[in-house]
């Protein structure tokens, strides 16, 4: 490493910002462009298992409220794509990426969605997963990217609140709606252990190294628990895993291992619902690729 | 030409409006706003923007209120209790659900 | 019904089935700054449609869900034009530019009503719809400014336009083909209305899909 890297290491080590002008090691440039281009089409990709529901959205109050939901997550790839651009890779290229099946989004994305019970689960406890990584990330070491988190924390905090008030609705309404969003949680839970990725310890994780993510992957996980567990169990849902509890002795969580090899499976286009999923990614892009023609076209 | 002078107090932070300056072009108005708000050092970047290239929008309608799409369009005290109620766990450590 | 819920319920069931139609682009739209925006518009319709349906609840003795969710499709008063399956992208703002002339048309009417209910409900529609209108006429001019867009948008709005013409009874239809020839600066085609009252076998479909999971539960159920 040459002296002006392992000072800009050094730099961001202590908590120091960069922005878009600056000068930046390769290296740094590459990841973050890795890794904020996979927020942004796991952002894209997330409206999918979620759009199909607000046209069956049972009541005016949850159609409009899940329509706000998905637009808010278009809104964030928007602003997740523009950053991306600033740092060198343009949008288009990176929706050539993402329906190629060469960039990767989020796993939980790569799952059906299957009842209105899913809907719930998705906006509450997802999003929650997602919020905790997203907090995290007002400290990135990219400070346009820090930025932009702060109106995504904020719009992620209402879905939370929409999706646990679907599942508040859900589990006092009827048996068959409470057993709805127990089978939901049941399939869910899985992908929510897999959400903050496999336990590498923080400092082995370059994405930690360059203070792209102020904290690691156990940690984040962690976090969720603490945080929604209790929450859960509260609304008499069970948890499918039977070994989930606190070390009262160490504050930590413990529960059984996720099948790390099925979350890299999922994530490079394995999933249930990857293939259909890009499939209509890319049909639908050809169907308005010549809007952006006639938009971006000078007058005639 | 009037120029409006967004200043960034440290590095990661946002730029935000600190003021105006009046200048015959924007190569005046450089010298004049390095001058007027960064001679101390109180600033690491200021953006200079001609005042008549800036475009407000000032008006959001929301004839119906639509707060829905809000966290204070939501009320879940009366659900949540009615929930516990029915899951028998009133008494489960209530704190870890009021994040919300 | 009286005369008052039956235009109530016209409004109302115009709105929530074009916001549905509007809703369907959400997270497909041609690009993202413009998923957005439309999204809004979307939503702003059922906002509008559900304001209109507690008037008409109001009268009915019903709830707002309940008339726009458990009528069977012969009861909704909707005009055919919004009715139409998620259509491409130049019909849909050919579509989304039609209804919202002939809405302006249609609730500058209504403000004047004698109801002061009716005037205050169309007067804040119309605020909204300000912006709707502004975004279809920048569309439309944005469209007309190309040759391939102009094709497009040409070949759209002939197919829509007699259905254009059924969101408005008769006496308001000369005013809307007027402003309707006068931004595209050229004669549209002299035509029979497609009327409210029928309705294209496309409602019933969307009906289906719109209920299913409402209609999946007993009662009891609450959502």
């Amino acid at each position: 490493m040459d002296a002006r890297t392992q000072e800009f290491l050094e730099y961001v080590q202590s908590g120091g910002q960069v922005e878009t002008g600056d000068w930046m090691p390769d290296e740094y440039r590459a990841r973050l462009i890795k890794f904020i281009e996979m927020h942004g089409n796991s952002e894209l990709m997330g409206v999918l298992p979620e759009r199909d529901w607000i046209l069956r959205a049972p009541t005016l109050q949850r159609k409009l409220a899940l329509t706000a939901k998905i637009q808010d997550e278009v809104g964030h790839a928007q602003l997740i794509y523009r950053v991306v651009e600033d740092l060198g890779k343009p949008r288009s290229a990176c929706l050539d990426d993402l329906v190629s099946g060469k960039a990767k989004f989020h796993n939980v994305f790569h799952y059906p969605t299957k009842t209105w019970g899913d809907v719930g689960v998705i906006a509450w406890l997802v999003d929650a997963a997602a919020i905790v990584s997203q907090k995290a990330l007002l400290k990135c070491s990219y400070a346009p990217y820090a930025r932009i988190m702060k109106k995504i924390c904020w719009e992620e905090s209402f879905h939370i609140l929409h999706g646990r008030d679907v599942i508040l609705a859900m589990v006092t309404g009827t048996d068959e709606q409470f057993g709805l969003v127990q089978e939901a949680l049941d399939r869910w839970w899985e992908p929510l252990m897999h959400f903050h990725g496999n336990p590498i310890p923080a400092e082995e994780d370059p994405m930690f190294v360059w203070r792209i993510k102020s904290q690691g992957n156990e940690e984040a996980r962690q976090q969720f628990l603490e945080g929604y567990v209790s929450q859960i169990r509260e609304l008499g849902l069970e948890i499918p895993d039977p070994a989930l509890r606190k070390d009262e002795e160490t504050g930590t969580w413990l529960y059984t291992e996720p099948d790390w090899e099925k979350l890299r499976s999922v994530v490079t286009g394995h999933g249930p619902a990857s293939e259909e999923r890009l499939a209509f990614r890319r049909l639908s892009r050809q169907d308005v690729d010549w809007v952006e023609r006639v938009v971006l076209a000078e007058a005639a | 030409m009037i120029f409006e002078v967004f200043r960034q107090e440290r590095k990661g932070q946002p730029f935000q409006h600190a003021g105006s300056v009046v200048a015959p072009d924007e190569q005046f108005a450089e010298i004049y706003a390095r001058e007027q708000y960064g001679r101390r050092q109180e600033s690491v970047a200021l953006w200079l923007v001609a005042r008549d290239d800036v475009t407000e929008i000032a008006e959001f309608p929301d004839e119906f209120d639509l707060k829905y799409r809000r966290v204070d369009g939501y009320s879940i005290k009366t659900r949540l209790r009615e929930a516990r109620e029915r899951a028998g766990t009133v008494d489960m450590a209530p704190g870890a659900s009021d994040a919300s | 019904m009286s005369d008052r819920t039956d235009l109530l319920l016209s409004l109302a069931d115009d709105e929530l089935v074009l916001g549905w139609r509007n809703s369907e682009w959400t997270g497909i739209a041609p690009f993202l700054e413009e998923d957005v925006a439309f999204s809004s518009i979307a939503q702003n319709e059922i906002g509008h449609a559900r304001a209109l349906y507690e008037l008409a609840a109001a009268e009915l003795g019903t709830t707002a869900d309940e008339l726009a969710f458990d009528r069977t499709p012969e009861e909704y008063r909707c005009a055919p034009l919004v009715e139409l399956r998620r259509l491409e992208w130049a019909r849909t703002i050919a579509r989304h530019w039609l209804y919202e002339t002939a809405d302006e048309i249609r609730l500058g009417e209504l403000k004047t009503s004698e109801d002061p209910e009716i005037a205050g409900i169309a007067a804040k529609m119309n605020r909204e719809e300000a912006y709707h209108r502004m975004h279809a006429e920048m569309w439309v001019d944005r469209l007309l400014s190309t040759d391939d867009g102009r094709s497009r948008l040409k070949e759209a709005v002939d197919e829509l336009w007699p259905y254009a013409l059924g969101v408005l009874d008769d006496e308001l239809r000369p005013e809307l083909r007027r402003r309707a020839e006068e931004r595209l600066e050229r004669k549209l085609a002299e035509v029979d209305a497609v009327p409210r009252g029928v309705h294209e076998s496309e409602l019933a479909e969307l009906l289906e899909e719109m209920t299913s999971v409402r209609r999946s539960a007993p009662p009891g159920s609450q959502w």
